[in-house]
């Protein structure tokens, strides 16, 4: 039994649809990082799930036992948002506090002046006091507890956040790109950080970024989804060599995949020297061709691979990115190379494009992707 | 002093002496304050009175009215009518900035509506009501028409408008219901709006004249605008002096009360949006 399963959620705002029906299982004490561009239906996502918001149909599952009609505060599903969105006239501490007194004390026990001098909530309050100054140890944020969330950095705040989140030991954690709001060092800290407390705490999390490396980097498993699809659900080393979509292989990756339009007739696919032949049956058209810029190698002399021209190189310390462009075809190559091969290029040059024909991907004409029998070749050009 | 340019000279002079215009009328209302009955009556114009006779008016000023009693009236009926008032105006608004329901468009539009009819339109059915209750000369009749405004809610709305979304989000995940979201996120965020609307609201009702004049007519109940009136008709001759003082007895409290607000008040109009 998964510990959340989503069935065929959908959503539409206006007629316009946010979410085609999606479907995803997170196993017990599993990091999924939901990953896609903006707007692609994520976020909503997320508030279905919490249930800030209700899907026009499909069903919620956590631990078996259907969510549809179970209100948001009874769900015990945590969210860390991205705004952190602490309560602005409470300290640290009390910010903390809000869910456990909400959970632990009673109605009348809760009210102002009349409540503290109720009987038993002493105890309750005690208690309390404990599990956040725990929680707080946990996040090393003890000297902040009582100060305002105004008086607190950016990554502070995020942390007093996430306590507010965990304190209360929920059975699913939403996170909604908690680290947006942080600068770009502190970013790749807390990331570390975040997946830490996960491997801890072992609360099954679903993890919404727009950030393909956030998620590469942290997830278990990566669920891409673009335009209300979830196109791909799977380890980020199978998200990143084995796509299933044309949009995922597209998404991720940094610098972007080259797409080069392709021909694909009889089961085989033709690129300006590179033949690959189809497993699958497709009729005779037009395919495209992804290849990952590190597979694309440069050749100074020309004297190997694909006609092509630098038009402009990128140094970025441990990697050069080239940009290029083929000269029979037209099309635009990025190739990422070590600042050892790039040595002797300069924008302007004219180079073989060599592009590694048996990492090459295809992709049919709807973004589906198409395998490849082994074997593929590229013929050496004639220049 | 020749730092200074002449445009701002300019500038500084224009903006004076439309101070000078504005404060003028209560600069003659202090002169006045302080003079004797044949110092008012002279021809010619003075600001600085001949006698200083400030004591002997403000004495008179208590003297002749209930003084204690229109201030304390004053206080009651601005107090309750600013209570109710935003008892009624944040879940209003707070349901139709943040809530999304049915009726919400036609709430809107029955607010704007509301901005737009006067109190002196509804007054002669309001007083009809009131009088077949037996409620004429009440705190209840003079505070019961005022307890919704649309005003409050029409600038609540806008500042709740612009509370993040996110936290409401947080505080229903907390387990709290709407209602405590009210009272344990919207309320203690909603001080600067909510001290810029007490600065209308009791304005205008301490200084209200038209609504007091219709439900009142005995001095128990009187406010302290309605007690002013009494005191000139119960005075044969006309004695200025002594209402000049009795005038700036009741204006005092709201002076002081912008002065010691000042600053939120600005702070919570600017975060409204009701600027210019």
């Amino acid at each position: 039994m998964s510990a959340l399963s989503l069935r065929g959620l959908k959503k539409s705002f206006g007629g316009n649809a946010i979410l085609n029906g999606v479907s995803l299982d997170v196993e017990a004490g599993e990091f999924i990082a939901l990953v896609g561009p903006s707007g692609c239906g994520k976020s909503t996502l997320l508030r279905i799930l919490a249930g800030l918001d209700h899907a026009d149909s499909g069903e919620i599952f956590v631990g078996g036992k259907d969510m549809s009609p179970v209100a948001a505060a009874d769900r015990n599903i945590a969210m860390v948002f991205q705004s952190y969105a602490l309560y602005p006239h409470l300290t640290a501490g009390q910010n903390i506090a809000v869910p456990l007194a909400m959970k632990r004390l009673s109605r009348s026990q809760r009210l102002p002046l009349v409540g503290p001098l109720l009987p038993g909530q002493k105890d309750i309050r005690t208690g309390i006091a404990r599990d956040v100054r725990e929680m707080a140890g946990l996040l090393k944020i003890d000297h902040l507890l009582d100060r305002k969330p105004g008086q607190m950095s950016g990554g502070q705040r995020q942390r007093v956040a996430l306590a507010r989140a965990m304190v209360r030991h929920p059975s699913i954690f939403l996170m909604d790109e908690p680290l947006s709001n942080l600068d770009a060092n502190l970013r790749v800290h807390a990331r570390g950080e975040i997946v830490e407390l996960h491997r801890r705490a072992g609360v099954p999390t679903l993890y919404v970024t727009h950030d393909q490396a956030e998620a590469l980097s942290m997830a278990d498993r990566v669920a891409v989804m673009i335009g209300g699809n979830l196109l791909q659900l799977a380890a980020p080393e199978m998200i990143y060599n084995d796509p299933a979509h044309i949009e995922v292989a597209r998404f991720v990756g940094q610098p972007r995949i080259n797409i080069i339009p392709a021909f694909a007739e009889n089961g085989r696919v033709g690129f300006e020297g590179i033949r690959l032949a189809l497993l699958e049956k497709v009729a005779n058209g037009p395919v495209s061709l992804g290849i990952r810029p590190e597979f694309v190698k440069l050749s100074p002399s020309g004297r190997s691979g694909l006609a092509g021209m630098i038009e402009r190189l990128e140094f970025l310390g441990s990697e050069v990115i080239a940009h290029c462009r083929l000269e029979t075809s037209g099309d635009a190559v990025v190739a990422k190379l070590a600042p050892h091969e790039a040595k002797d290029l300069i924008g302007g040059m004219k180079v073989g494009l060599v592009l590694a024909p048996e990492q090459a991907l295809v992709f049919g004409p709807e973004g589906k992707r198409l395998r490849v029998a082994a074997g593929a070749r590229q013929e050496p050009a004639y220049v | 002093m020749n730092s200074i340019p002449a445009g701002r000279i300019i500038r500084f002079a224009l903006l004076s002496l439309g101070a000078l215009m504005i404060l003028a009328p209560y600069i003659f209302m202090i002169s006045t304050a302080g003079k004797t009955q044949s110092d008012i009556f002279t021809s010619s114009l003075a600001l600085i009175p001949q006698h200083f006779y400030f004591a002997e008016n403000f004495a008179k000023a208590f003297a002749k009215v209930p003084m204690a009693t229109l201030l304390w009236n004053g206080v009651i009926v601005c107090g309750l009518i600013f209570f109710f008032q935003v008892v009624v105006a944040i879940p209003c608004a707070y349901a139709m900035a943040k809530l999304k329901f049915r009726a919400a468009r036609l709430m809107m539009v029955l607010v704007m509506l509301g901005l737009l009819v006067p109190i002196h339109a509804t007054a002669l059915p309001l007083y009809f009501a009131f009088d077949r209750m037996s409620l004429l000369n009440s705190y209840t009749s003079l505070v019961a028409p005022f307890t919704i405004s649309v005003f409050a809610i029409f600038m609540f709305l806008q500042f709740f408008r612009a509370m993040p979304d996110d936290l409401l989000h947080a505080a229903r995940l907390d387990g709290m219901s709407e209602l405590g979201i009210v009272a344990r996120v919207i309320v203690p965020n909603a001080w600067p709006a909510v001290t810029a609307f007490a600065i209308f609201s009791v304005v205008a009702h301490w200084n209200d004249l038209y609504w007091p004049l219709i439900v009142v007519s005995k001095q128990a109940y009187a406010t302290p605008p309605l007690g002013l009136m009494y005191f000139r008709a119960a005075e044969a001759g006309d004695d200025y002096g002594a209402l000049m003082a009795a005038a700036l007895i009741i204006t005092l409290p709201l002076v002081a009360a912008f002065l010691l607000a000042q600053k939120r008040f600005v702070e919570g109009i600017t975060m409204t949006g009701l600027k210019g």
